[in-house]
């Protein structure tokens, strides 16, 4: 059975499938691209083809129009022949229509799992273990001081603020794709039924979700809002948008932001965050280490985030760790998805 | 527990005042006894642990945890307790985390060996947040941002207008953790708590500035005149009860001014100004600040900063409440107990003669000179009242100085500004290597301009930023400030070796070329402790 890294190899542009002729989730336009989720740093435009899920493709062209490129839908674990590779999908957990890609060559298998977390979304399709012999895992809050505490305590943390500020608005700031929907989901489940407003950055993907199929409830425009409608409100924003010159049309902004970064004082103060929500679109250490068991793979590849301690903490459990310092993912800005 | 905790987190997050003020409010209506009077305590600092280190936090983690994790997390996190509060492993247990009451209690009385043991029982039995309102507690540094005097203004608020902030400050230093005495009185459930003879804090009268438009309407016959010490405020309390040294702001500094408090040797409650003085000078502020915010001092500190104060008023001779009499009688009553007492350490800050206005502001004009921050003008007949009551203290300071600067750098602010780039470091020119002249940054200001102007130095940073260091945009060297302050000092911890006092945006000067700034030889001519 030949070993994954004889197939698999690390390339300028990206994870390249060499007997499959494709690459996933490439840094630069390819041939042939397979994208495991629509966020900026895995899905590039400019590919010639690409296969991805269909939502995964909806989402890229609502974003990137024409240069989405002409995409192929893969069902959720539907087989496909990509030469002498068999490559099928499953569920991420990490956005509407974010999937592991799992590739089988000759009998080895490896699975590259794109960004994902294991906590129950009511956006997304949940996470499936996909048993392997070489995992290909991100590693952004691979430390131990990340541990994301319960959705629904971080919702309940804002719904208490904007009770205890009736006369403030509340700015959360999140990322367009995902934890935008996300978060307006988990508030719809906690019983917030107010209209919810919107950076203009925000409404299209919010649009892209409510067409296949994902209920957000009353969405308006929050950039030609009154001041007066704000008050006591929500207002989601992009993460740039809330401390800056566009939040001084906000009524006295209570400015939170959802991210796991948030879990650690300093991030939050020095983005003069008042209210800091850790809700995260990825694995926290706990998680990222469970998922280590859960697939049983003997060994772990590490695409980016902290893969020193992954790496060490995979090698305490007798699992071989590799980075493979991939660039253009996540790279250590404010702004990229967490 | 958890109340006081997230109480802390939401703090620390928190700029605005009055949303602190919420906060705190919320808190103290909402928790019960005896912790909110513990939450309290720990907000305005009264709460120590002896046997409690910082070291016993770094050795549980290693009990706890690999290494090498341990050691990369705390890079990343830089703060010990935060690091220990995020990293410790989730427990399965049904433990509910413990009261404020019980860690405090525990914590001032447990054996100092049994204390590993519980603290790892209580961080077991609690989330993140929990865990590290516990580890701050043992190091002593909740640093919340929010002061006693805050706390208090919140505590008033719950007693509906009944009970001021400035009534709490009189019964305050009387009464000690968990406040229930304090708590029934502003929930009128019970009387306003006796401090007896304890040395309490008495909120002192505070000066308006003087503006143009007051000097006009000003009566010379009913305005006594006295220097304005450029040194810190400060009340000595010496009651049957103890002695006390209180800031202004009613912190206790006593631990800080050991002198002092040893030549309280009498019964009185003074208001004077904290000043070093050597051989009967006074020393620029900059001396002073050596002595400010230690809770200890060394024998070199007292040697080498010598404190003294200067009294300017009394408003207690032995039990007897002073503070209604007139100014003028308290001034009386002040050099008669002075002549009698004749403290070491203390001297009378003396009453400058003047016939009419004109005459005071070339006093005015002359302070300059004298080390001095301006005048301080009180009325005659005026009872001592706690605040800034109207028309009866002013203070009068000397003019500014200015220089013109170029702006470096600039820094978005916080709360209301927190979309502005309003906090702005400016330089002057020097000769640099290879008689180059370069920048050199001499101090930053954050006020003194209007809206407008804040509206458009906000966009000029904008749109002229040549670089960015994470919060901070270095700009184009462009743009010329005119910078007011009221001293320039010489000063070891600044790269330009100068401080200034009080700097603020007098003007934009956006007509003047960059070049054309001043030197920073030109402000070195400002300084007051230029050695001889």
């Amino acid at each position: 059975m030949p070993h994954p890294d004889t197939w698999l190899k690390v390339l300028p542009d990206g994870l390249f499938c060499e007997p499959g002729g494709f690459h996933v989730d490439p840094a630069c336009p390819v041939d042939r691209a397979v994208i495991t989720h629509a966020h900026a740093d895995h899905a590039r435009p400019g590919n010639r083809a690409v296969l991805a899920t269909a939502e995964t493709l909806a989402i890229m062209r609502t974003r990137m129009g024409e240069a989405a490129g002409p995409g192929q839908a893969l069902r959720w674990g539907e087989r496909i022949q990509m030469g002498e590779v068999t490559l099928w999908m499953q569920p991420a957990g990490h956005v509407l229509g974010s999937a592991q890609v799992a590739m089988e060559w000759r009998g080895s298998r490896a699975v590259v799992s794109g960004d994902y977390k294991r906590r129950p979304d009511p956006t997304c399709a949940p996470f499936e273990p996909i048993p392997c012999d070489v995992f290909v895992t991100e590693a952004t809050f691979a430390l131990p001081v990340f541990r994301h505490p319960p959705d629904d305590l971080e919702i309940g943390k804002l719904l208490e603020s904007v009770a205890l500020f009736p006369d403030r608005t509340h700015v959360v700031g999140c990322y367009a794709l995902g934890k935008c929907q996300r978060l307006i989901a988990l508030l719809r489940r906690a019983g917030w039924d107010h209209p919810i407003w919107l950076h203009g950055a925000l409404m299209s993907v919010c649009d892209t979700y409510r067409e296949l199929g994902i209920e957000l409830g009353e969405l308006r425009p929050a950039t030609v809002a009154a001041k007066a409608d704000l008050v006591g409100k929500i207002v989601l924003a992009p993460p740039g948008a809330i401390a800056d010159r566009w939040a001084r049309r906000l009524a006295e902004p209570v400015v939170c932001l959802a991210s796991g970064w948030m879990r650690v004082r300093q991030r939050a103060k020095s983005r003069g965050v008042e209210l800091p929500l850790v809700i995260s679109d990825h694995c926290d250490w706990d998680e990222l280490l469970q998922t280590l068991d859960d697939v049983g793979a003997p060994e772990v590849w590490v695409t980016h985030g902290r893969e020193e301690a992954l790496i060490h903490a995979a090698g305490l459990r007798g699992i071989r760790g590799r980075a493979l310092r991939l660039v253009g993912y996540g790279d250590d800005d404010e702004d990229v998805p967490a | 527990m958890i109340a006081f905790a997230h109480l802390l987190e939401r703090l620390v997050f928190t700029p605005g005042r009055l949303a602190k003020i919420a906060l705190l409010r919320r808190y103290f209506e909402t928790e019960t006894d005896p912790d909110r009077g513990l939450g309290l305590a720990a907000i305005a600092g009264d709460l120590a642990f002896a046997a409690a280190k910082p070291g016993l936090i770094r050795d549980l983690a290693a009990s706890r945890t690999d290494p090498a994790l341990f050691a990369w997390s705390y890079d990343y996190v830089g703060d010990l307790a935060e690091t220990v509060a995020l990293i410790w492993p989730e427990a399965l247990t049904n433990a509910a985390p413990p009261a404020l009451w019980e860690v405090v209690e525990t914590l001032g009385t447990a054996p100092k060996a049994e204390l590993p043991r519980i603290v790892a029982g209580w961080l077991d039995a609690s989330d993140a947040s929990v865990r590290l309102a516990i580890l701050k507690l043992i190091t002593g540094s909740l640093r919340v941002g929010a002061s006693a005097r805050l706390a208090k203004t919140a505590l008033a608020e719950i007693a509906g207008g009944l009970v001021m902030p400035d009534d709490i400050e009189e019964v305050w230093h009387g009464l000690a953790p968990p406040y229930l005495e304090l708590f029934a009185w502003v929930e009128g459930k019970g009387p306003r708590p006796d401090p007896a003879d304890a040395p309490v804090f008495r909120p002192p009268m505070l000066a308006h500035p003087l503006e143009a438009s007051d000097i006009a309407a000003l009566d010379p016959a009913a305005f006594r005149a006295e220097w304005k010490w450029d040194g810190i405020r400060a009340q000595l309390v010496a009651t049957q009860g103890g002695r006390r040294l209180y800031s202004r702001g009613a912190e206790d500094i006593s631990g800080g001014f050991p002198e002092i408090v040893g030549a309280m040797d009498f019964h009185a409650v003074l208001d004077g100004e904290l000043l070093v003085l050597r051989d009967g000078a006074i020393a620029p502020f900059a001396d002073l600040q050596q002595r400010l915010n230690r809770k200890v001092v060394g024998a070199k500190m007292l040697k080498d900063f010598p404190v003294h104060v200067r009294l300017y008023d009394i408003l207690f001779d032995g039990a007897e409440d002073l503070r209604p009499l007139p100014f003028d009688e308290r001034r009386r009553r002040l050099e008669a107990w002075f002549a009698r007492t004749s403290p070491a350490r203390m001297d009378l800050s003396e009453q400058i003669p003047f016939a009419n206005v004109a005459e005071l502001s070339s006093i005015r004009d002359g302070t300059r000179a004298a080390s001095i921050e301006g005048l301080m003008l009180k009325r005659a007949d005026s009872p001592y009242v706690p605040g800034r009551p109207k028309g009866q203290w002013w203070k009068w300071k000397r003019d500014p100085l200015t220089i013109d600067a170029v702006l470096m750098y600039a820094q978005r602010g916080h709360g209301r500004r927190s979309s502005f780039y309003s906090d702005y470091t400016f330089g002057l020119w020097r000769e640099g290597e290879g008689g180059r002249a370069e920048l050199v940054p001499v101090g930053k200001a954050y006020s003194g301009f209007t809206d407008q102007e804040l509206n458009l130095l906000d966009r000029w940073v904008r749109n002229h930023t040549i670089a960015r260091f994470g919060p901070v945009r270095e700009v184009a060297k462009d743009f010329v400030l005119e910078i007011a302050f009221d001293a320039a000092q010489l000063s070891t911890r600044h790269k330009s070796g100068v401080a200034l006092r009080f700097p603020r945006v007098a003007r934009l000067r956006q007509d003047k070329p960059a070049a054309e700034a001043d030197r920073l030889a030109t402000l070195m001519r400002l300084v007051e402790n230029l050695p001889a």
